[in-house]
């Protein structure tokens, strides 16, 4: 195995939970990790040093991206595969947060799991979202007072889960 | 050196709780966090979100990731089992799930098989209520007909053999596909059912078998050596995966 290889695989169980958060259902997202990887093992000889795990996120983050745009128009397709129930904890927590962030508009998400759950510093955010570094600072704030709130049951409207 | 005496920013916080603040203002911020009671509460909040999704969703990098996912697989075409899954999860889908099974297509990400599994049903739809003009060459002329498609597709084009179904070749047609030339292919049983085939040549070298339905029809799609296959028919799901697996045979057999 190449060492482009070894390195996209040391990446699965990161870019794994990165795609739960964002998408919440397991199968859509390990889709779109199955995406990201058919992406970026065709795309090999393109990708020429630099940061891989910032360029993986970022391959991530479109195709959700572009996911939630076309949603409208394209037929539905249903894995053919056992569909598992989510096995992590459910405890309150886990489940208010999981709701919070259901409640928040993509980009905020997005930058909310990258910088809070993936540990990436702004800089790096905005190069994966393509926006100044003040957008993302922003959307973070954004992002933490909306889930707050919801959190904390301070806009009860807010609370209905999609 | 900062000025303690400046007021912290918004921006300044966060950065504080995301250590991405100069650590020569770090102490600034504790400072005045000290003598604000409330965005010291604001701050713990930001750290126990943090905590809580941590919580949540670290455990995701423990599971053991799923064969799926394995990039030698990424590479391969699809497995024979996958038939055996389809018919299994046709039957689930049958036994009620559907709610849950929309819910879950509506979060499923654009990928090239479903932007052709949309062309394939519209094409499906356009012609197979055709009863004079379904097709351009009739199956009479197999021959002729595959040499055609084989040509204009740039790929072997065969026409799988489904009369142990039923379904006789009512002929082909070329068609304009996402990617380049399709091939389209209509079979007919004696009461009048139609089902079709829509081949063309893919970006990816393999995609795993899926099941979609618009209405009253229905598709079962995959890709295989490079080559996407959308076998569309009516809403029995257990016909369809019947139909489906004799093409999926064959084709694995000719590479067409």
């Amino acid at each position: 195995m190449s060492a482009f290889r070894q390195s996209v695989e040391a990446m699965i169980p990161a870019l794994r939970r990165y795609a739960r958060a964002l998408a919440r259902d397991m199968d859509a997202a390990d889709d779109l990790v199955q995406d990201t990887l058919v992406r970026a093992l065709r795309s090999e000889r393109l990708f020429l040093g630099g940061d891989l795990r910032s360029w993986l996120y970022t391959i991530l983050t479109n195709l959700n991206k572009n996911r939630r745009r076309s949603l409208a128009r394209r037929p539905l397709l249903m894995p053919l595969q056992d569909d598992n129930p989510d096995a992590s904890g459910t405890e309150a927590e886990g489940r208010d947060i999981a709701r919070a962030l259901a409640t928040l508009v993509e980009e905020q998400r997005a930058v909310l799991l990258l910088v809070v759950l993936e540990g990436m510093s702004y800089r790096e955010v905005a190069d994966i979202q393509g926006v100044p570094i003040g957008t993302v600072m922003s959307r973070l704030a954004r992002a933490r007072a909306h889930v707050r709130a919801v959190i904390e049951g301070e806009r009860p409207a807010l609370r209905r889960v999609k | 050196m900062t000025d303690p005496t400046i007021p912290v920013t918004e921006d300044e916080l966060h950065a504080y709780v995301d250590n991405e603040l100069p650590v020569e203002r770090r102490s600034d911020v504790e400072r005045w966090l000290a003598a604000n009671p409330a965005e010291a509460e604001r701050v713990e909040s930001w750290r126990s979100m943090a905590e809580a999704l941590h919580a949540r969703y670290d455990s995701v990098t423990n599971e053991p990731v799923p064969p799926r996912l394995e990039l030698d697989r990424l590479d391969r075409r699809p497995r024979r089992w996958i038939i055996g899954a389809a018919a299994a999860s046709l039957v689930a889908f049958a036994a009620g799930g559907t709610i849950g099974w929309l819910a879950h297509g509506a979060a499923l990400s654009p990928s090239p098989l479903q932007i052709l599994t949309g062309e394939a049903l519209d094409a499906h739809r356009l012609y197979v209520v055709d009863v004079r003009h379904p097709v351009e060459v009739p199956g009479e002329e197999k021959t002729h007909l595959q040499q055609w498609l084989t040509r204009r597709c740039g790929r072997t084009v065969q026409a799988p053999e489904l009369e142990t179904t039923g379904l006789k070749l009512v002929g082909g047609r070329l068609l304009p596909g996402p990617t380049g030339p399709a091939s389209f292919l209509m079979y007919e049983s004696p009461s009048g059912e139609r089902f079709t085939v829509y081949a063309t040549k893919a970006g990816i070298e393999a995609a795993q078998m899926r099941y979609t339905t618009q209405g009253s029809t229905a598709a079962l799609s995959w890709t295989e050596r490079g080559v996407s296959y959308v076998v569309s028919g009516g809403s029995d799901q257990t016909r369809l995966t019947q139909v489906a697996r004799l093409v999926y045979d064959q084709s694995e057999r000719t590479g067409g």
